[in-house]
C-alpha cells in the first residue's frame, strides 16, 4: 500500500518564513527572486580536468569575536586559502535548524575533504586553490551588484572551472 | 545563493547549488540543484557520515558532467530519521497558539531595538 499524505513532504520555507514574520508584526512579506529564464553552460573540458571551486554562506569571524554574544559577522564576500583546508567556520547568525542539528563537522556545509577524496580518485581535477564565501544577505540587491561580481572575480583570478554553491 | 550561481553560470562557469530550501532554489531559478531534505545546516549530508557526504557531493558531479537543461533537480536519496520521526518539519519557525503571543512581543522589542540604533 503507498504511502498517502495530505500535503508536500518537502518544507516550504517561503511559506514558513512568511507566516513567522507575520507572525512578528512584519506585514511586508519578503520578496524572493523569481526568474523563469535560467542560464546554462555546459563543461568545455572533462571534469577530471577542470578545477572545482566552493562557495559557502558560512562566515569568516576570529575566535575573539565568535566569543561576543552579540556578535554579527560582516556581509562582505571573502576569499580565502583552502590549504589547510578550515576545522570550521563561523555559522550561528545563518538561520539553520539550530534544534534539529548542528554545524560540528564542516564537511556537512564545506565538502573540501570529499572533493580532495575526489581529486584523489581523479574524478576532478583539483580543488580550487581558494574557497569562497557569500553571506545570506536581505539585499538581493547587494547580492546581485556586489557578491555575485566579486566571487566571479575571484574565480576567473584561481582560473575555476566549475562551482559547488551549498547555502546552510 | 542560488543568484550567485546564476551569474557565474551567465558568465560561463557550470554551477550546482547543494541545498535544503527545495521552494527558495527552485523558484529563482538555478541551473542545476542537489536538493537534499534535512534540516536546514547539512545540505552535504549528515554530521560524520562520509559515505553519505561523498554520495551527495558525487551526485553533485554527476549534474554537472550529465544535467542537459537548466532547472535540473535532483534529491539524494536519504531520510533524516529513518523511523520517520519528522518533528523537525513542524517546529521550525513554527506559528501556533503557543507562541503567537511571545512572537509579536519579540517583534515588537525588535523594531524597537532598531529604532533606537538608527
Amino acid at each position: 500500500m503507498p504511502e498517502r499524505r495530505s500535503h508536500r513532504s518537502f518544507m516550504s520555507y517561503i511559506d514558513k518564513s512568511r507566516e513567522y514574520y507575520a507572525a512578528h508584526g512584519y506585514d511586508q512579506p519578503y520578496q524572493w527572486p523569481y526568474h523563469h529564464e535560467v542560464p546554462f553552460v555546459t563543461l568545455s573540458k572533462p571534469l577530471s580536468e577542470c578545477t572545482v571551486g566552493v562557495v559557502s554562506t558560512a562566515s569568516l569571524p576570529s575566535r575573539a569575536e565568535q566569543a561576543a554574544a552579540s556578535f554579527r559577522p560582516p556581509k562582505h564576500p571573502y576569499a580565502i586559502s583552502a590549504n589547510p583546508i578550515p576545522e570550521s567556520l563561523y555559522t550561528q547568525d545563518v538561520a539553520w535548524d539550530k534544534e534539529a542539528t548542528h554545524t560540528d563537522d564542516i564537511n556537512t556545509y564545506l565538502p573540501l575533504q570529499r572533493l580532495q577524496e575526489f581529486q584523489q580518485q581523479g574524478r576532478i581535477g583539483k580543488n580550487s586553490r581558494r574557497f569562497y564565501g557569500a553571506a545570506t544577505t536581505y539585499s538581493q540587491r547587494q547580492t546581485l551588484e556586489t557578491d555575485a561580481p566579486e566571487i566571479l572575480a575571484w574565480c576567473r583570478e584561481d582560473e575555476v572551472d566549475v562551482v559547488l554553491l551549498v547555502p546552510l | 545563493m542560488s543568484l550567485v550561481a546564476r551569474h557565474l553560470e551567465a558568465n560561463g562557469i557550470a554551477t550546482v547549488v547543494l541545498g535544503s530550501a527545495r521552494d527558495i532554489v527552485e523558484e529563482c531559478g538555478v541551473p542545476r540543484f542537489v536538493f537534499t531534505d534535512f534540516p536546514l545546516g547539512n545540505p552535504c549530508g549528515k554530521p560524520w557520515e562520509v559515505p553519505m557526504q561523498q554520495a551527495v557531493i558525487g551526485t553533485a558531479l554527476d549534474l554537472l558532467e550529465k544535467a542537459w537543461q537548466p532547472r535540473t533537480t535532483v534529491q539524494a536519496p536519504f531520510v533524516w530519521t529513518p523511523d520517520k520521526n519528522d518533528h523537525w518539519r513542524e517546529r521550525f519557525m513554527r506559528v501556533d497558539d503557543s507562541n503567537r503571543a511571545t512572537l509579536a512581543q519579540a517583534g515588537e522589542e525588535r523594531r524597537e531595538r532598531q529604532q533606537a540604533q538608527r
